[in-house]
């Protein structure tokens, strides 16, 4: 075990490495991007950043000096607001963006796999073609439509529950279920598949001849096989949930680190994108990490690898 | 009465295709204490019959729709769910062919033996996997004592097989069904397992249903046997009497187109020789051994210290090691071996299909080596190769006549595309089908014409040398004995050299004139075929040859 | 067990299969008609889709406006069926550039094996874990908002999931018999590949193309929301979803309309897919 999250790691790091090289360079020579000089840029940003990037010195010291400021989690002073540092905006919305997303996910997962687990159990039966009809209905209702028509009918209309905003618990609510659900729908979907696979693998019939009854087969012999693939699906999924708070931020007017990198992204704000950009891929490889571990816990052959 | 009587039991199964009688109103009886062997080859119902003892049967597709099985009083095919599971198990026990899918990779092996103790509640958590150990050391898998948290993945397939048998037998069962549990594994490592299971029940005082397709293994177990064929039983008796006088033409045809040991003729009888109307004389079984035609032949293929060396994450593993072999021109060198001893390895790579490490591959005399194309090519045409699994050799998309006629189209071979045809026709009627056969496609086909098509193809080359690699491995035994025919016919009708791979010593003595016996890649003894069995001179080859069971051994229940 | 008389290949046998299958016929169906109104829609429609009538504003569906008008008096109508135009296209061509490499991708990988595979797949596997679409959205910022780029961009991250597969397929054609005896005939690998290897991936390529252009349409609905997709006066169903959101109180039809037909487009492709894919499930052709 040990040696697979020693190996991981090892693996990250040229991984984090190449994206911050790319990024670098791409900004360096884009046309139209921040270092641009036929750009028209405020006189105060201008030397802040150039007294940050080092833009008076040659393109090797440059990359250094940007790796090593990397290395320190200085992310430069944001472009279009140069008081504040990227790193500090980050830190300011990423927590909140996080409990939207643990919500989302225990949503997704505790509505998600037990519909999964009884659609397999009672295939094609009303309890296997409903929820999976409602959930090939959630895959296809994309955040940024169910959002809207759940703060349309409950919020607007029936006035339940509070449509924007993030101040307390109660603003949890919409938005959160809005990107559970969708994923709910993907884990019932997922659910359902693996465990019907694992159902009719031979070891189950091992077990029933054995004397087991359906509690204990479901529980102890099919669980964990039947889980995997919703296992392998944590890591696109933390990427969507990723994507997902873009959206949901968006239309909730939540402050979170996806609403902020929006609107980087539309008011051109080169280095609150970029310093967003390397922390989200940081963070995804952590993720994954997270996810491959799970996944060794679970399945004894791949402890091995 | 018996302890378990079935009687007049028929089990359909629904498709889109229609309606499917697996099993046809039968009757069988088992007493108590006796190992009762249920034999029959594919299609005949007798795992339908096994599994729907135990209710095990999915229904839907399928549906029991008359008959009843007694036992203690009850009758099973009318007990709700929950005294299924109760009777399962504790009752009855079951055990199943493959032993690597039957357990579950993700719990301990020892769990999975103790769980049937905690299922039935006949013992505490902590007294069933003590039970467990000490019932897995009775089976032989003693390893259990020093790594208790081993997962199945971690154990050999007759480690596994053992593991299972314990699993069954820990409850202390009255009857034990057994489906097929030794189909998978290798010759001495089935005789062990063979031995292991008749010691236990006898111990135990457990009857058995013994269900195997074949039916010498079953006589080395059973006191009495059940044939069936498509659905129906058409004869039980006690073993000896089953093989000294089998009544039915079927059984009789079973028991004579087995390729046994002592068995020296040039043809084996097939069940057509026996199931043909008003005929009920087989035809002549019997001809004269060949005289030894090895005298004065040249050496078409030879090996010289040939190695195979792969890497794998536990490091460098000889598949092949050092073989050096010769065959000669017109005559069929047996390769005959377990699993692992590099036997399907060695025929690869003979084929260049898998490459060598070092060593020589001479034909005619000449090396091959890394030639230039129009010398591969020229290589390709004279050596050619079957294949163990029917079903995967054909491409499901082309017809018939396009697999075969392709090799002529790459090789140059046939001047036009009605030439081809032509020649496809031939080679279509030299394997026993025909013309009407070149539209189709290999779904359509039994597995044995689809081995038929795979030698019809080996043979659009017009080659030399041909590899068997475990060719009838997967067949029934009647369909193995028209094949083997076709095969030999074959050899004389067109000169043809052979290299026979199989695991199966009755059939590669069948076929060979020469053997060599491997084990762990490399050759351990070679001889002619006799001279192999009458006389082997090392200790594996003996223990091969003790492995066969006595009644595959000689033909003598039969004359 | 030989069937009589007419030989089925297995394309017909699938095709037979996808008939009896009414969710995927009914899908199909669909997905017809909404191509029949995207792409003649907007010429049988009196009103164009950009032209503005000011008088008109906000005005709920009526026999003149069969599904309303917008803030700036458009027909809706108009502007749902050629944003159809649009969300398809993209659909379908960001599809396409996906097929395209992604086949190629994993047939190579998958038929060079060795290093030369656990190299690509090693790149797939790294990439798979990043969500592209930030990446797309740099992309954007720093080179504009191109059309051309935008579903070349799309694209270039659904390949990762077709390269997936078509790599696993064929790494077990590799290893099947049938592969193995057209190489003991001398085969040249190109042959081995064109006629014996891709034919038998067609089954998966097509089930998966098919779920791939509902992917592909949803990334472009959401770089549309966040208004980075397509310029105006271009319209997708995103962002016309983009505008009704924001409308909605005033005006729920201008979400409602290019909503339900984008999630109709979505659910009939997602069915056709299913449909396809157990059509064309091996485990049911394999008689023996």
């Amino acid at each position: 075990m040990k040696k697979l999250l020693l190996s991981r790691l090892l693996q990250a790091i040229p991984t984090l490495w190449v994206i911050a090289t790319l990024t670098f360079f791409m900004t360096r020579f884009a046309p139209g991007g921040p270092f641009d000089s036929e750009k028209a840029i405020a006189e105060e940003i201008k030397v802040k950043l150039e007294s940050h990037f080092g833009l008076d010195r040659p393109l090797l010291e440059q990359y250094l000096i940007y790796l090593q400021n990397l290395l320190h989690g200085d992310l430069g002073p944001s472009f279009k607001y140069p008081e504040w540092d990227v790193s500090e905006l980050i830190a300011t919305a990423f927590p909140v963006s996080l409990t939207l997303g643990i919500l989302s996910l225990l949503i997704a997962l505790c509505i998600g796999i037990p519909i999964g687990m009884v659609a397999a159990l009672r295939r094609n039966s009303w309890m296997d073609y409903l929820p999976m009809s409602l959930s090939m209905a959630g895959i296809c209702l994309p955040t940024f439509v169910l959002g809207p028509l759940l703060i349309f009918a409950l919020s607007t209309n029936l006035g339940v529950l509070p449509p924007v905003g993030w101040y307390g618990p109660e603003d949890w609510i919409l938005p959160s279920l809005t990107l559970g659900l969708f994923y709910a729908a993907y884990i019932a979907r997922l659910t359902r598949a693996g465990m019907l696979e694992t159902l009719q693998l031979d070891y189950i019939r091992t077990a029933r001849a054995k004397g087991a009854n359906s509690w204990r087969i479901l529980t102890k012999h099919a669980a964990k096989g039947g889980l995997l693939p919703v296992v392998t699906f944590l890591g696109p999924a933390f990427a969507g949930l990723i994507t997902g708070s873009f959206v949901i931020e968006s239309i909730f007017f939540i402050p979170g680190l996806g609403k902020f990198f929006v609107t980087a992204a539309f008011n051109r704000d080169y280095t609150m994108v970029l310093g967003t950009v390397l922390f989200y891929a940081t963070l995804i490889i952590f993720l994954n990490l997270l996810v491959d571990v799970l996944q060794a816990w679970l399945d004894p052959k791949a402890r091995q690898t | 009465m018996g302890q378990l009587n079935i009687q007049n039991l028929s089990v359909n199964f629904h498709s889109r295709e229609g309606i499917f009688q697996a099993v046809n109103d039968i009757d069988l009886e088992i007493k108590e204490g006796e190992i009762v062997g249920l034999v029959g080859e594919s299609g005949s119902g007798k795992s339908v019959t096994c599994n729907s003892i135990l209710q095990l049967l999915p229904c839907p597709p399928a549906e029991i729709s008359q008959g009843a099985i007694h036992w203690t009083n009850k009758d099973l095919l009318k007990q709700k769910e929950q005294n299924m599971e109760r009777i399962r198990g504790q009752e009855i026990s079951m055990i199943f062919q493959d032993p690597m899918s039957s357990l579950n990779p993700y719990l301990t092996v020892l769990e999975q033996v103790a769980e049937p103790l905690i299922i039935h509640n006949l013992a505490t958590p902590e007294e069933a996997m003590q039970q467990a150990s000490d019932m897995l050391v009775e089976v032989g898998v003693d390893r259990i004592r020093t790594s208790p948290n081993s997962y199945p993945h971690e154990f050999s397939g007759g480690m596994r097989q053992r593991a299972m048998i314990a699993m069954a037998l820990i409850t202390k069962p009255a009857l034990l069904l057994a489906d097929e549990p030794t189909t998978a594994l290798d010759v001495t490592v089935q005789a062990k397992i063979l031995s292991i299971l008749k010691e236990a029940c006898k111990k135990l005082k457990v009857s058995v249903l013994f269900v195997s397709h074949d039916l010498g293994l079953v006589a080395e177990l059973a006191d009495r046997v059940v044939v069936m064929y498509r659905g129906k039983v058409i004869e039980q008796s006690d073993t000896n009497t089953l093989f000294r006088n089998p009544e039915h033409p079927y059984v009789k045809a079973l028991i004579a187109c087995r390729p046994t040991l002592e068995n020296s003729s040039n043809r084996l009888p097939t069940v057509d020789d026996f199931i043909s109307p008003g005929d009920s004389k087989p035809k002549a079984i019997k001809s004269p051994p060949s005289s030894a035609p090895l005298i004065g032949k040249k050496t078409l293929v030879e090996t010289k210290g040939l190695t195979v060396e792969f890497t794998s994450k536990d490091g460098k593993v000889r598949a092949v090691d050092d073989v050096s072999l010769a065959i000669l021109e017109g005559s069929t060198h047996g390769l005959v071996g377990e699993s692992g001893s590099g036997k399907t390895t060695l025929g690869r790579s003979i084929l260049q299909l898998i490459k060598k490490t070092s060593g020589q591959i001479l034909l005619h005399g000449l090396p091959i080596q890394e030639q230039s194309s129009l010398q591969k090519l020229h290589f390709r045409k004279s050596m050619q190769i079957i294949f163990q699994d029917p079903y995967a050799s054909l491409n499901p998309r082309l017809t018939i006549e396009q697999t075969l006629s392709e090799p002529m189209t790459v090789h140059g071979i046939g001047k036009s595309k009605q030439d081809r045809k032509d020649r496809v026709i031939a080679l279509l009627e030299e394997v026993g089908l025909n013309s009407e056969h070149l539209s189709r496609y290999p779904h359509q086909f039994s597995g044995g014409q689809r081995q038929r098509i795979c030698v019809a193809r080996a043979l659009t080359t017009e080659p030399k040398f041909i590899v068997c690699d475990e060719c009838v491995s997967a067949m029934d035994v009647s369909v193995q004995a028209q094949v083997l025919n076709l095969l030999k016919s074959l050899q004389e009708s067109r000169g043809l050299t052979y290299l026979f791979i199989s695991h199966d010593l009755g059939v590669v003595k069948f076929m060979s004139d020469e053997i060599s016996v491997m084990q762990k890649g490399k050759v351990v003894e070679t001889g002619t075929a006799e001279a192999i069995y009458r006389d082997p001179q090392m200790e594996y080859t003996r223990k091969l040859i003790d492995a066969v069971p006595r009644a595959n051994r000689k033909a003598e229940f039969y004359s | 067990m030989m069937s009589a008389g007419t030989s089925n290949s297995l394309g017909k046998d699938a095709w037979l299969r996808l008939r009896a299958n009414r969710m995927a016929v009914m899908s199909l169906f669909v997905l017809v008609g909404i191509f029949i109104v995207s792409l003649f829609g907007p010429a049988l429609c009196s009103f164009s889709y950009e032209e503005q009538n000011l008088d008109k504003v906000f005005q709920s569906p009526d026999r003149v406006h069969l599904f309303g008008t917008d803030n700036l008096g458009r027909d809706l109508f108009a502007r749902t069926a050629y944003g159809g135009r649009i969300s398809l296209a993209v659909g379908l061509l960001a599809t396409l550039v996906s097929l395209v490499i992604g086949v190629s991708y994993g047939m190579i990988s998958g038929y060079a094996g060795g290093r030369i595979d656990s190299l690509m797949m090693r790149g797939v596997d790294v990439l798979y874990s990043l969500p592209f679409i930030i990446f797309v959205i740099l992309l954007m910022v720093l080179f504009g908002r191109n059309f051309l780029l935008l579903f070349v961009a799309i694209g270039a991250v659904e390949w990762l999931t077709l390269a997936r597969i078509t790599r696993a397929q064929t790494l077990n054609l590799k290893n099947t018999e049938f592969i193995e005896a057209a190489r003991a005939l001398g085969f040249s690998n190109l042959r081995i590949i064109f006629r014996h290897i891709l034919p038998n991936l067609l089954g998966p390529i097509i089930v998966y193309a098919t779920l791939t252009v509902p992917a592909v349409m949803l990334l472009e609905a959401v770089l549309s929301f966040l208004g980075l997709g397509v310029q105006a006066p271009m319209s997708s169903w995103g962002s016309l979803i983009k505008e009704g959101a924001e409308k909605m109180d005033a005006a729920p039809w201008l979400l409602l309309f290019p909503g339900l037909f984008f999630c109709v487009t979505l659910f009939a492709l997602n069915f056709l897919g299913d449909g396809l894919r157990d059509a064309l499930d091996p485990k049911s052709s394999k008689n023996g």
